[in-house]
C-alpha cells in the first residue's frame, strides 16, 4: 500500500493509547496505514501501564512489577511508532456522528473525518454504594493504585483495600512493596471461592501461582486478610476514620484513614453507544456491551472494539484484540493481512476468556448487596441520590427500564453519566422489580461523553450544521 | 491531616500555589489532585449537601474531583498537572 493511495481517504481513528491501542496503532503502521490516535492521558501505556509525569528514582520494576518487561515493551513499541502516526495525547474524544469525530486538544474542538475507527476505551472500577462511600479518604482501588503509581503517594497512613476481585490482592501488595501501611484486606467473597483458581491453573499456572504469592507475602507481613466479609460500612464524619462489617453474624471495626475499594471492572462503552454499535448482555460481566465478533469487529462496518471496553478481559487480552482488530481493519479494507496471525491471536484471546470465568468465580461480585442497600446511603454521588429516592421513584413511577429510572429520579445523569453508579442503579432496578439485571436496559450514552466547557461544544455544532 | 502521603518526590523542585489563599508548597510531577490533597483532606464540596469530597477514581472518569480556580476556571483535579502559581479554592460549595 502506497503512502499516496492512504492519503487519499480520512486516517482510520484509534480511540485510546493503553495496551489494545497500542497494538492496534503498531499493526496498522506496519501495514502502511497511518492511524490517528487519540488519548486522554499525558503519556501512552493506559491506567495499567500509566507512566508518571516525571521520573522519580523508582524503576520500571518498582512501577509495574511482574509485568514490568510488557510495561517497558509496549512504551518503547509506542515511542517507535513516532513519525509514521498521528498521537493527539491530552485529547477527549467528545463525540461522535456521521463518520466524524468531535476531539477536544488544547483547549479547542477539533472535528475529524474517520475510515475505520477502533474503540480501546478500556474500563474503570466497578462499586456498588456502601455507607461512607462519598468520604474523603475512600479511593477506588485503581484509583489507590495510580496515586501510587504515577504520583508516588499512598492514600493513607493506615490503609484498608475492600471489594473483589485481582485489583484487591494487586493493590495491597504494591502498596505493602512500597512501604505503606496496609491494615487489612477485606475480601467479599468467601474463601472458598478461591479455591476456584486451582482450575485456572492448567490455563496460566504463572498467572496463579502469582497471586497465591502475593497472599501468602501479605499474611507474612502480618496484613490481616478476612473474607466473606458483608454489611460494609465506612465510619467518619469529615473523613474516613474507620471500616465496619459483619462476618458470620459478627460485628467487626477496624480504623483506618484510607480505603480502595472496588469490586472487579466495568467497560467504558459510552464511544461505542455513540457510533451506534449494537448491544448485548455479557453474563460474566453482568453488563449489556456492544456486541463484537473474535476480530473485535462491532454490528457497525468499520468500528471496531478492543481491551477491556470490549468486556473486561485484562491487559494481556488487550494487547492481543487490538492488534486483532487491527488486521479485521485491514482485512475489510480488502489490504493485505496475516490470517494465520489473526487465528493465533483468536486462540489466546478464547484461552484467556475461559481463565476470566475462572477469575469471575474466585472474585464473585456481591449483586445481592443492593438487596440490604440502606435507604439513606448515597446511590449517585454526583446527583447526590440516595438508594431510598431511586427506590421511591422507582415503585411511585412504576419503572422497568433503565432510562425512566434517570428520567424520573436523575441517577446517572450527573457529571459521571452513571459510570459509578450506573452498575448499582441496574442491580437495584432488577432486585425492586424482581427480574434479572440483563432486562432494565442501560444508559444511554449522550456527547460531550465527559464534561467539555459549553463554548466548545456550542462552536463544534455550528460547524457540523454549516 | 493530608489524605495523601508521599513516598517519592519529597525532595522534587517546588512549585508554589496557593489554597483557600493560604500559600502551598507541592513538588514538581504532581497533579493538581495531588498537590491539594498532600496539605488538604478535602477538594470541594458536593453541589446538594456541601459534604466533603475528595476525589475517587484518579483517572478522569468519576468527575468527583473538579476544583475552581480563583479566576472562575474549572479543572479536573487528577487528570490537571499542577502550575506553578495557580490559585485553587476548596471552600466554594457549589461549583459555577
Amino acid at each position: 500500500m502506497s503512502a499516496h493511495s492512504t492519503s487519499e481517504r480520512p486516517q482510520p481513528l484509534i480511540v485510546g493509547a493503553g495496551p489494545a491501542g497500542i497494538r492496534a496503532a503498531q499493526a496498522l503502521v506496519a501495514a502502511g496505514l497511518r492511524p490517528l490516535v487519540v488519548d486522554e492521558a499525558p503519556a501512552c501505556g493506559g491506567q495499567i501501564y500509566r507512566q508518571r509525569l516525571v521520573p522519580d528514582g523508582r524503576s520500571s520494576r518498582d512501577l509495574y512489577g511482574s509485568e514490568a518487561a510488557k510495561a517497558e515493551a509496549l512504551h518503547r513499541d509506542f515511542a517507535a511508532l513516532d513519525g509514521k502516526l498521528d498521537y493527539w495525547p491530552q485529547a477527549l474524544l467528545w463525540n461522535l456522528r456521521d463518520g466524524r469525530a468531535d476531539i477536544m486538544v488544547a483547549g479547542t474542538s477539533r472535528q475529524v473525518a474517520h475510515d475505520g475507527l477502533i474503540l480501546a476505551t478500556g474500563a474503570t472500577d466497578r462499586t456498588l454504594p456502601i455507607p461512607g462511600w462519598t468520604l474523603p479518604g475512600v479511593f477506588t482501588l485503581g484509583g489507590a493504585q495510580i496515586a501510587l503509581k504515577s504520583q508516588g503517594c499512598a492514600i493513607g497512613s493506615r490503609i484498608v483495600f475492600l471489594g473483589s476481585g485481582p485489583l484487591l490482592y494487586l493493590v495491597a501488595w504494591q502498596y505493602m512493596k512500597a512501604g505503606a501501611n496496609v491494615a487489612a484486606v477485606l475480601d467479599t467473597a468467601p474463601f472458598a471461592a478461591k479455591f476456584n483458581l486451582l482450575r485456572g491453573l492448567p490455563l496460566f499456572p504463572a498467572i496463579v501461582l502469582r497471586g497465591m504469592r502475593m497472599t501468602a507475602e501479605l499474611k507474612l507481613a502480618g496484613i490481616a486478610l478476612h473474607y466473606g466479609v458483608g454489611d460494609v460500612r465506612i465510619k467518619g464524619s469529615d473523613k474516613v476514620d474507620a471500616v465496619a462489617w459483619r462476618k458470620d453474624g459478627l460485628e467487626h471495626r477496624l480504623a483506618c484513614d484510607g480505603i480502595g475499594y472496588g469490586l472487579a471492572l466495568r467497560s467504558e462503552t459510552q464511544l461505542a453507544d455513540l457510533a451506534g454499535c449494537r448491544f448485548a448482555f455479557n453474563q460474566r460481566d453482568r453488563a449489556l456491551l456492544p456486541k463484537h465478533d473474535a476480530a473485535g469487529r462491532t454490528s457497525v462496518p468499520g468500528v471496531y472494539l478492543a481491551g477491556d471496553g470490549a468486556g473486561i478481559a485484562g491487559a494481556d487480552a488487550a494487547e492481543r484484540a487490538g492488534e486483532r482488530a487491527a488486521l479485521a481493519l485491514l482485512q475489510d479494507r480488502g489490504l493485505p493481512h496475516d490470517p494465520t496471525r489473526a487465528a493465533t491471536l483468536e486462540a489466546e484471546l478464547a484461552r484467556i476468556g475461559r481463565f476470566r470465568d475462572v477469575l469471575e468465580a474466585a472474585f464473585p461480585f456481591p449483586a445481592h448487596w443492593v438487596k440490604n442497600t440502606a435507604d439513606a446511603t448515597t446511590l449517585c454521588r454526583c446527583e447526590e441520590i440516595t438508594a431510598g429516592e431511586v427506590r421511591a421513584a422507582i415503585s411511585r413511577f412504576g419503572v422497568h427500564e433503565l432510562n425512566r429510572l434517570k428520567a424520573v429520579s436523575r441517577v446517572g445523569m450527573g457529571r459521571c453519566q452513571g459510570r459509578v453508579c450506573g452498575a448499582a442503579a441496574a442491580e437495584l432496578l432488577a432486585h425492586e422489580t424482581n427480574r434479572g439485571v440483563e432486562a432494565v436496559g442501560r444508559l444511554r450514552s449522550q456527547a460531550p461523553v465527559k464534561p467539555v466547557p459549553l463554548t466548545l461544544a456550542l462552536a463544534a455544532q455550528r460547524e457540523a450544521a454549516e | 491531616m493530608p489524605l495523601l502521603h508521599r513516598l517519592v518526590r519529597a525532595d522534587h523542585p517546588s512549585i508554589p500555589f496557593t489554597l483557600d489563599g493560604t500559600p502551598c508548597e507541592a513538588r514538581a510531577g504532581d497533579t493538581v489532585l495531588t498537590a491539594i490533597l498532600t496539605q488538604a483532606d478535602r477538594l470541594r464540596l458536593s453541589e446538594f449537601t456541601a459534604s466533603p469530597r475528595a476525589g475517587f477514581c484518579q483517572m478522569g472518569a468519576c468527575q468527583d474531583c473538579w476544583v475552581v480556580l480563583e479566576s472562575g476556571e474549572r479543572l479536573r483535579a487528577c487528570s490537571t498537572a499542577l502550575s506553578p502559581g495557580m490559585r485553587i479554592l476548596t471552600r466554594r460549595a457549589r461549583v459555577a
